[in-house]
């Protein structure tokens, strides 16, 4: 047997290999589909992606304030829970509009997130990492038990009530309503500003280099304290408006409703490799979205959903350790 | 300076020891103690056993783990199932779950023992690189990768031949604890119960250790936060697979056989393999890996093997502490092992000081009486606060100690032993002083 002619044949079952597989996949997605039609697809796509959206902006304050201090917030949730209460309080109580409800939203929960980064987070700066962690548990802790006590928010579910009528649109078969519309459009005009305060100021100049080196930053004249206040404060307006849409999609509240979206967003973050703004976006969708596939679509899918999205993520760490597009930091000696 | 010491090193813990556990069994035994004090302080030296092994995994080895619930969860579950399983058929004639978990294991272990015979690694290698010559390397990837999927077959193949075989064996050779006293029966079943859970434990912990360590802290930490949501989400959907784990239910009827003694028994046994297991080589080992890994990798450390090895080290403790907290009240529920409470025996491990053992052992004891004590010190009407006063007292010991209650400082026998003694050259401080003088 000549070279050439085993390279030939080896190469002729390689193909096979690959023409089954591909194949193998098509039928699947095919069979799917058309055991519910394509419509149910598209309209857990459409439904995925509006999650996402929320997942997204979520995410980002999270992969921003990774990115600066190297700090897993896990009181972020809370903040997107504090968000989601003030708009009701807000909208229900005084009649506020939607517009300045979410306004009011981000401005209480910045304001709130600069409190727990000067009380909790700030006298830890030199300490080793976990402390900070620690204190982040705690600070979550006390966020949602605080607000559970009777006084505050109370421990019960409470209905929220939108701001406006929902108008549901029928394009094709796929409903799409204007909670929708309105999700998209607030997350992406959010996070166009995002894009420009971060890659288009000098604020944002600042916030990058304290990300990459602080003592460097502090020695350009950049005040490091104030440039982490700002990015907390950023985090938790995107999260407070997250909070409010999620509100609206889904209108339940109570004071431990932060917990799985915030670690839900958390995994999406670290999914498009952690402190990569893009990569927190195109996570958070690809999160939303298999969440909805998987209740669509898996049979008692709504009771594995978290399961399946763990399963992604570790199964993208094993493929890409640093997430997908994060880059593998290189160790030097 | 070293002094001759007059007693053991061990002797005063170990007469501390002595002294809790009849203070303990004593104030039981004689009415002094509620019913529900005896179970907070069982409870306290369960957390104890479970928050050493994260210890091991995170303060000594340095490896960032958030799914040490998980493993307390699948020793909890899994020895709960053979009592419960030998609890119902005393007199009759079905031990099916602790043989098929036993099975099971040795079954695993099959599989990994044939893996390493076959030498995927090897094979894999000596393939592609054969191929390398005749295809490009995706194509030859397919090629590799159905070899290897052929192999890992046989592996399964063997491992589940043996798991059914012994199935068939350990089931006649259980059927002869049926008729043994009930007393001494009860404690054989018990142990196995609880070494299976942990056993079955430290298997998971190297199984998804292996591949999940190679990521660096964080994505690690996420990665077995990750791990634990899963194991979480499927105990609550457990009873579509096997009826008796009841599910989102909660489990009940699982005998409740815990004691203050088996409890004791558990932690003093623990404390004293981790003890040995620092203070040895391999414990310096893992020690420097938690320093340096590539300094570590230098001095001729198997790193990789060496993390999942502590990591199923930690996760075997606690599954024995998991079987132990089954055992206390007879009743599990997913909801225990929520990942939420998996953040417990984080800080509990950070608050006594990581990489110190008299800290964690400390550190449980003071956080569960604050839990439950605060129960008890509010007045009525604010029992809700005790979830809001604990944080804010997490939160200001970690303002005022970061490094811990104790650092990494350890008490009596606990210490690293002095080393063998010799003639070593104590520096002449006054003589330096005067060289140094002279210099000047």
């Amino acid at each position: 047997m000549n070279n050439s002619f085993a390279k030939r044949l080896l190469r002729v079952l390689a193909w096979v290999i690959y023409a089954a597989l591909g194949v193998g996949i098509i039928w699947g997605v095919i069979s799917l589909v058309r055991l519910n039609g394509p419509v149910f697809f598209v309209q857990a796509i459409v439904d995925g992606i509006r999650l996402g959206f929320v997942y997204a902006l979520v995410a980002l304050g999270y992969t921003m304030v990774y990115g600066i201090v190297r700090l897993i917030n896990f009181a972020h949730g809370d903040v997107f829970m504090v968000g989601a209460f003030t708009s009701f309080y807000a909208i229900t109580h005084y009649q506020w509009g939607f517009v300045p409800a979410i306004l009011l939203s981000m401005a209480v929960c910045s304001f709130l997130n600069i409190i727990i980064e000067r009380v909790a987070y700030k006298p830890l700066r030199e300490a080793p990492r976990i402390a900070a962690l620690i204190t982040a548990v705690g600070v979550s802790f006390f966020l949602e038990y605080f607000t559970a006590l009777k006084w505050v928010f109370g421990p019960d579910f409470i209905t929220y009530n939108r701001p406006f009528e929902v108008v549901v649109w029928d394009i094709g078969g796929v409903l799409i309503s204007n909670i929708t519309v309105i999700i998209a459009v607030v997350a992406t005009l959010l996070l166009l500003g995002l894009q420009y305060v971060v890659f288009r100021t000098k604020i944002g100049k600042a916030m990058r280099a304290t990300a990459l080196d602080k003592p460097t930053a502090r020695l350009m004249g950049i005040n490091v304290d104030s440039t982490i206040s700002l990015t907390f404060a950023l985090g938790a307006a995107l999260a407070g408006a997250a909070g409010v849409l999620y509100a609206i999609a889904y209108p339940q509240i109570w004071t431990f409703m932060g917990i799985m979206p915030g670690l839900k967003a958390f995994v999406a973050a670290v999914l498009g490799g952690i402190g990569n703004l893009f990569g927190a976006f195109v996570g958070a969708l690809l999160m939303g979205s298999i969440d909805v596939l998987v209740v669509s679509f898996v049979p008692t899918g709504s009771r594995l959903r978290d399961l399946i999205a763990f399963l992604v993520l570790i199964a993208v760490f094993l493929i890409k350790p640093a997430g997908i597009f994060g880059k593998a930091e290189i160790e030097k000696v | 300076m070293r002094t001759k010491a007059h007693l053991s090193p061990w002797a005063p813990t170990l007469f501390l020891a002595l002294g809790v556990y009849l203070l303990v069994f004593l104030a039981e035994r004689f009415g002094l103690m509620t019913p529900y004090w005896y179970q907070v302080i069982q409870l306290a030296a369960i957390t104890a056993i479970s928050s050493l092994g994260l210890n091991l995994i995170y303060g000594f080895n340095g490896q960032f783990s958030l799914g040490h619930i998980g493993f307390y969860a699948i020793g909890a579950y899994s020895s709960a199932l053979i009592t419960k399983d030998l609890a119902a058929n005393w007199s009759g004639t079905r031990i099916g779950p602790l043989a098929w978990m036993i099975a099971g294991q040795v079954g695993v272990l099959v599989v990994l023992f044939v893996a390493r015979a076959l030498r995927l690694g090897t094979v894999r290698a000596r393939l592609a690189g054969g191929l390398a010559n005749y295809l490009k390397p995706y194509e030859a990837g397919v090629l590799v990768l159905l070899v290897t999927l052929a192999l890992v077959s046989i592996a399964l193949a063997a491992g589940v031949f043996a798991a059914w075989g012994l199935q068939k064996v350990l089931a006649a050779i259980f059927q002869v604890f049926l008729s043994l006293p009930q007393g001494i029966a009860r404690s054989v079943v018990f142990l196995i119960a609880l070494l299976t859970g942990g056993a079955l434990a430290a298997l998971v912990a190297y199984l998804i250790g292996l591949p999940l360590l190679r990521l660096s802290s964080d994505y690690f930490g996420i990665a077995t936060l990750g791990f634990s949501v899963m194991i979480y989400t499927a105990l609550q959907n457990s009873d579509q697979v096997i009826p008796t784990m009841k599910g989102a239910r909660g489990m009940v009827g699982i005998p409740t056989w815990t004691t203050w003694t088996w409890v004791f028994g558990a932690l003093f046994i623990v404390v004293f393999i981790m003890r040995q297991l620092v203070h040895s080589s391999y414990g310096r080992a893992i020690i420097s890996v938690r320093e340096d890994e590539i300094a570590a990798k230098t001095m001729g450390i198997d790193v990789a093997q060496l993390k999942a090895t502590a990591f199923a080290m930690g996760g075997f403790f606690a599954g024995i502490a998991g079987g132990l907290y089954a055992h206390l009240f007879g009743f599990l529920h997913p909801s225990t092992f929520n990942f939420i409470k998996g953040f417990d025996p984080l800080i509990i491990v950070v608050f006594g000081g990581l990489g110190s053992m008299t800290g964690t052992i400390l550190a449980s004891a003071i956080f569960a009486l604050l839990i439950e004590g605060l129960r008890v010190l509010l007045p009525r009407g604010f029992e809700d606060w005790r979830f809001v006063i604990y944080p804010i007292i997490l939160l200001l010991i970690m303002l005022l100690r970061q490094q811990g209650l104790l650092g990494t400082t350890e008490w009596g026998w606990l210490r690293a032993p002095l080393p063998p003694e010799r003639d070593i050259p104590t520096p002449d401080r006054a003589a330096q002083a005067r060289v140094e003088e002279q210099e000047a």
